[in-house]
This record gives structure tokens, C-alpha cells and sequence, in this order.
């Protein structure tokens, strides 16, 4: 199962939440506000390195780009759409909103 | 693969449209069938007929129009949430059809994937 | 046996609390008319979702309908499997008590576990 989370972290609790439900293996995408998530050395950096450990994690390039995030957690993985739908061509979807 | 698309949020307030709209365009580049994307909850206003944007900005109901046109992607508001917000088959786009959820559900179901977007 | 591929199981998530927006309150028609369907149906509640099933709610002051007890008809729907969050209950000072649905609680694992054998997820 692929997980979306398009909640920035400092707002909102969806990272947190999704983490607790996640399998091991499971690809997990940060879309729109999602990937503030995935900056480099923010606060949620130890939990994004935590969950490396046991699950992939990709952000949308396009929306790291837009942001102004060019600096993200080792061990993430920037896709585009293309990146995003080749994703979804592997696993079924669960889109934290 | 065949995908559909559940968009759960308005137009412009909100990406949700955008990433829909990115996602859909980059699933037929790489060949997949877009089935339909259904709209949902305030979704249903992405197919109202009267937006006007400024220039310089997208024009989310016309994409649509287009993906419709160009790509044969069924774009479905949902009877009940339409009608909650006013939207009747005299205000939408000509790509656009006002359908129930039972279409939903068939869409769930004939399906390799259903990806949801929204706030 | 091979599994009917005409059935899938499709798992609905509350996430939202009711109310403050129409998301839990779209997701349950939403849920009401995919039960016609024969389809294998779940429900989960997660986070402010629980809040859904609170008992007590008194929606006639802010002029919206309620819908808590529409939760209570989803079983002659035969939409029978709910699942809550037991951490989410906690987080909230929750008990299974407190809720005026019969439910199965449980543990975070156990409900990603079952999110994973699913062939749709829905958010609300």
C-alpha cells in the first residue's frame, strides 16, 4: 500500500497518525504541503530517519520545487508525477488527507 | 493499468485539482487509462462553466474539458453533493456529467486503482 | 479457493471530526449507497473520526442535521466490520462506552494491517 500525506507536519497530525499505521515496506509519498516534512533538519527529521529504517519515503519534486526545498532528509527520494503514478503502478493507494 | 479518480476539494482553494490534474496527464503519458475522476464533496465545483480566471492563471475547468475531449476521461460530479451546492447540468462544462455515487462504486470497482485527492 | 474477483473490499476512513466540516457526513452516504453494492465494506475511525461515533451529540443548536445514529443503521446495511483506533480513543479520553456503536477496537498495527489487504481505501 502506498501512503500520500499532503498535510505540512507542523499543522497537522497526519504524519504522526499515518507512521502508526503503516507496514513495513510500505512506499510512503509527501505531496503538496506533505513534503515540508521532508527538509532537512527540521524537527520531523528523527522521525522521517526512524521510519527510513523500515519504509521508503519519496516527496513530489514539483512541490519541493515550489516551496524552495532543496535540501531534503538522506534516504528520501524526490519523484515527479511520473515517479508518483509508477508508484501507484506497484501498490494500491491510501491517501492520508 | 486502468485508474480512477476520486477529487474531494473545490478548485484553486486548494491543490487538490492541480495534483489530480498533474497525476492524471503524467498516468496517460505513461500509457495507463484514465477511467473517470469523480468529484466529490466540494470537488463538484471543478466543472462549473462560468470561471473566469485571470490570464496568467490556469484554467482549472477547461483542463478538465480538455482531458475529457482529448482523452476520453469520463469527469463525474456527484448528484447529491451537486445539488447541496447548486450545481445542475445547466452550469457545468460540456466535458462534465452529473452522475450518482453507485457510479462511484462502479468506478471502485472496474478498476485497478482508485487514487483520492483533496484537503 | 480463489477469491471472488468481483468483490473488493473497499475500507472507508473517518479521520474527520463531525460537524466543524461535511466530510464524515458525505463519507457516510457515501458508504450508504456503495452498502447496495455487495461489495466487502469496511470502516475505519482514526484520529478526530472517533469523535463520530460519541454519544451525546446534540446537533439542534447549530442547525445542522445529526447523523451519529445513522452510524447505528450501517449494520442492517450489512456494513458489520467497524474498526476503531484504540490509541485515537485514548488520545481523547475516549472509551469504548462512550461511543453508541457496537465496534471493534484496535491497535494501530492492527487496522494498517488490514488497510493493506484492502483494494480500495476511501478517506473522508
Amino acid at each position: 500500500m502506498l501512503h500520500t500525506i499532503n498535510k505540512s507536519p507542523f499543522e497537522n497530525t497526519t504524519l504522526e497518525t499515518c507512521v502508526r499505521f503503516v507496514q513495513p515496506d510500505d512506499p510512503i509519498l509527501f505531496i503538496e504541503d506533505g513534503v515540508y516534512a521532508v527538509q532537512a533538519n527540521n524537527r520531523f527529521a528523527a522521525l522521517v530517519g526512524d521510519t527510513l529504517k523500515s519504509n521508503p519515503v519519496y516527496a513530489l519534486q514539483p512541490d519541493l520545487d515550489a516551496r524552495g526545498i532543496a535540501d531534503i532528509t538522506e534516504g528520501v527520494v524526490a519523484v515527479d508525477y511520473e515517479g508518483f503514478v509508477e508508484l501507484v503502478e506497484e501498490h494500491q493507494v491510501n491517501s492520508w488527507l | 493499468m486502468k485508474i480512477g479518480i476520486l477529487l474531494k476539494e473545490g478548485p484553486y482553494n486548494h491543490q487538490a485539482s492541480d495534483t489530480a490534474y498533474k497525476f492524471a496527464e503524467a498516468a496517460i503519458k505513461k500509457g495507463h487509462t484514465v477511467d473517470a475522476v469523480f468529484l466529490y464533496n466540494d470537488g463538484v465545483t471543478n466543472v462549473t462553466k462560468h470561471m473566469d480566471p485571470p490570464q496568467d492563471d490556469r484554467d482549472i475547468a477547461g483542463r478538465w474539458n480538455e482531458l475529457k475531449q482529448k482523452h476520453g476521461v469520463e469527469v463525474l460530479a456527484c448528484i447529491a453533493a451537486s445539488k447541496r451546492r447548486g450545481i445542475s447540468d445547466e452550469v457545468i462544462i460540456e466535458g462534465g456529467e452529473i452522475t450518482g455515487l453507485g457510479t462511484l462504486t462502479d468506478i471502485a470497482i472496474r478498476n485497478d486503482r482508485l487514487v483520492t485527492f483533496g484537503d | 479457493m480463489e477469491d471472488n474477483t468481483d468483490v473488493k473490499k473497499i475500507m472507508h476512513v473517518m479521520r474527520r471530526a463531525p460537524h466543524g466540516s461535511i466530510y464524515t457526513y458525505e463519507g457516510l452516504e457515501m458508504i450508504l449507497i456503495m452498502a447496495a453494492y455487495e461489495q466487502d465494506l469496511s470502516v475505519a475511525f482514526i484520529g478526530d473520526g472517533v469523535y463520530a461515533l460519541k454519544e451525546d451529540q446534540d446537533t439542534a443548536g447549530i442547525g445542522i442535521k445529526g447523523f451519529a445514529k445513522t452510524f447505528m443503521a450501517l449494520d442492517g446495511y450489512d456494513v458489520e466490520k467497524l474498526y476503531v483506533d484504540k490509541t485515537s480513543l485514548e488520545e481523547r479520553g475516549l472509551t469504548e462506552d462512550d461511543l453508541l456503536v457496537d465496534v471493534e477496537v484496535l491497535a494501530s498495527e492492527e487496522i494498517g494491517r488490514l488497510m493493506n489487504e484492502q483494494d480500495v481505501v476511501v478517506p473522508h
